[in-house]
């Protein structure tokens, strides 16, 4: 029973970063319809500027917060210089240079940091929490982290003027022009964003899997399968798909499949939930008429 | 005949290769309504969307004595251009208070914004009972009644309306005449409305354009384009 107490809570630890990077994932595809493949990579790379800054002597928290910005910083300038130019092109292209941009990420961090692996300090302390034996500090931390930045980007889309406007920008660009709102610039501002979830998902799951340039690639299957468990257009059901694959998989891994196979859960839920109910749990389903 | 307000001249406009306006002319009166007629595929919808930029043109816009023909949409609108467009472009999944907010996006007055808001919500008081709920959700005549308010809620100098009594009853479309007439009055708005019910566009509106095949044929006071011929055949019905 001990065991299964804390499968489960160490699920909804990673279930939270899964949750993170598929709220980045339906961000982006809520404005513009496509899905951001190299997510994973902004988030590995971000990390590595947080590992570079720790390293270079800067406390955990003053890093953890310039690694916020600069990925934010990071996310902007990926939209206007290399994503705005291919906006309007055919969809094929546009997954192309996601996945161009994932590949040069990925060299690029393997370049200036080699691909050795690399431990990533966890702000948390070693010992359990008040004495609890079914959870670590970590997994502890880093549920009220992804907590945390939940209820921020809730309250910020909910209760501010710049919020609403994304929200007008993301649902129909035409109307959010003749209202004043520069879309263009909500976009950049929505990649910025969704790069700086991910910046945190990595911090935070970083200690867990070792740092290294590919060490976001299984993630990034995981909160694939929670964004579309949840619904890809929906971010409340991106956030309880994570918690779901989270949860999940570390049940299955645990209890029926072993560790090896636990990536293949994500592989499966993806199946499943595409031919059973392809819009998730709370997407929309669109029926056209032709 | 007092200030204008817009003025365009040769006007050329359409999408991708097609092109809709072929040298179109116009000048609005501030302060005036001035109804923009038309048969089906003449053009008027093309023409209020050239105004404010949704596509691209050629010729000269001047509104206040600016040229705005080589601004972005939301210039435009920060110089107090507002647009109900056709289908109404308002944000389904947002609630009616937020598209309300929406409207004033650019403005920097909270306190008026305010006021204006309840403004709105006693011009239309239907609104106020729906104000939590989703825009989707409402009805033709509520949603049409939103797409203005929402507009309004810009403070507006020129505000176009892109076939306001479409799909609409009689008459939810009265009351929508009889506000449009009130905010021109009392608020100073000057208007250019796109209406395929002529008879009352003309009985509302101080002057009147006619729009064929992407020209304008024909201009003048309303109550003398009432009397031509022409319109009366093809767009009265008498």
């Amino acid at each position: 029973m001990e065991t299964f107490i804390h499968q489960v809570v160490a699920g909804i630890a990673t279930g939270g970063v899964y949750a993170s990077l598929a709220l980045a994932l339906v961000m982006i595809y809520q404005s513009t319809h496509h899905i951001n493949f190299a997510q994973g990579e902004i988030a590995m790379f971000a990390t590595y500027m947080a590992w570079t800054l720790i390293n270079a002597g800067v406390a955990y928290w003053l890093a953890f917060i310039i690694t916020i910005l600069l990925s934010f910083s990071l996310g902007v300038l990926i939209q206007r210089i290399i994503i705005r130019p291919v906006e309007n092109a055919p969809v094929l292209n546009i997954v192309v240079v996601f996945i161009g941009l994932l590949v040069i990420l990925n060299s690029i961090a393997g370049w200036i940091f080699t691909y050795t692996i690399k431990a990533f300090p966890s702000p948390f302390p070693k010992e359990p929490p008040f004495g609890l034996y079914f959870i670590s500090s970590h997994e502890l931390g880093s549920i009220c982290v992804t907590m945390v930045l939940l209820l921020l980007l809730y309250s910020f889309f909910k209760f501010t003027p710049l919020g609403l406007a994304m929200r007008a920008a993301a649902q129909n660009p035409d109307s959010s022009r003749l209202v004043g709102i520069r879309v263009g610039w909500m976009l950049a501002l929505g990649w910025g964003l969704a790069a700086a979830i991910g910046s945190v998902a990595g911090m935070m799951i970083a200690p867990v899997v070792f740092l290294e340039p590919n060490m976001m690639s299984g993630i990034l299957l995981y909160a694939f399968a929670a964004a579309l468990v949840g619904g890809i257009d929906s971010p409340g059901g991106a956030v309880l798909g994570g918690f779901i694959v989270g949860i999940l998989e570390n049940i299955l891994g645990a209890y029926v499949i072993g560790t090896e196979l636990k990536l293949s859960v994500a592989l499966v839920l993806i199946i499943v939930v595409l031919t059973i109910k392809p819009a998730g749990l709370f997407g929309k389903v669109i029926v056209s008429r032709v | 005949m007092s200030r204008m307000l817009l003025e365009v001249k040769d006007l050329f406009a359409g999408y991708g290769g097609t092109e809709v306006l072929h040298g179109l002319s116009m000048k609005i009166e501030e302060g005036s309504i001035t109804t923009l007629l038309g048969a089906n595929g003449a053009g008027k919808t093309t023409m209020l969307r050239a105004l404010c930029k949704m596509i691209k043109v050629r010729g000269q816009i001047m509104f206040d004595g600016q040229a705005i023909e080589g601004k972005a949409t939301e210039d435009i609108v920060r110089l107090g251009v507002a647009h109900v467009p056709d289908g109404r472009g308002t944000f389904g999944s947002l609630s009616t208070e937020e598209n309300l907010q929406l409207g004033s996006y650019t403005r920097k007055d909270k306190q008026e914004v305010a006021l204006d808001q309840e403004k709105m919500y006693s011009y239309f008081p239907r609104l106020k009972e729906r104000r939590k709920q989703q825009a989707g959700t409402l009805s033709g005549g509520e949603q049409q009644m939103l797409a203005i308010a929402r507009a309004l809620m810009l403070r507006p100098r020129l505000l176009l309306l892109d076939e306001p009594s479409f799909g609409l009853a009689p008459l939810i479309v009265r009351e929508i005449f009889d506000i449009m007439h009130a905010i021109n009055q009392r608020d100073k708005v000057t208007i250019l409305l796109v209406e395929q019910n002529a008879a009352m566009a003309l009985d509302m509106a101080k002057y009147a354009y006619l729009l064929e095949t992407g020209k304008l044929v024909l201009s003048g006071l309303s109550e003398d384009l009432k009397k031509d011929e022409a319109v009366r055949r093809s767009y009265l019905g008498h």
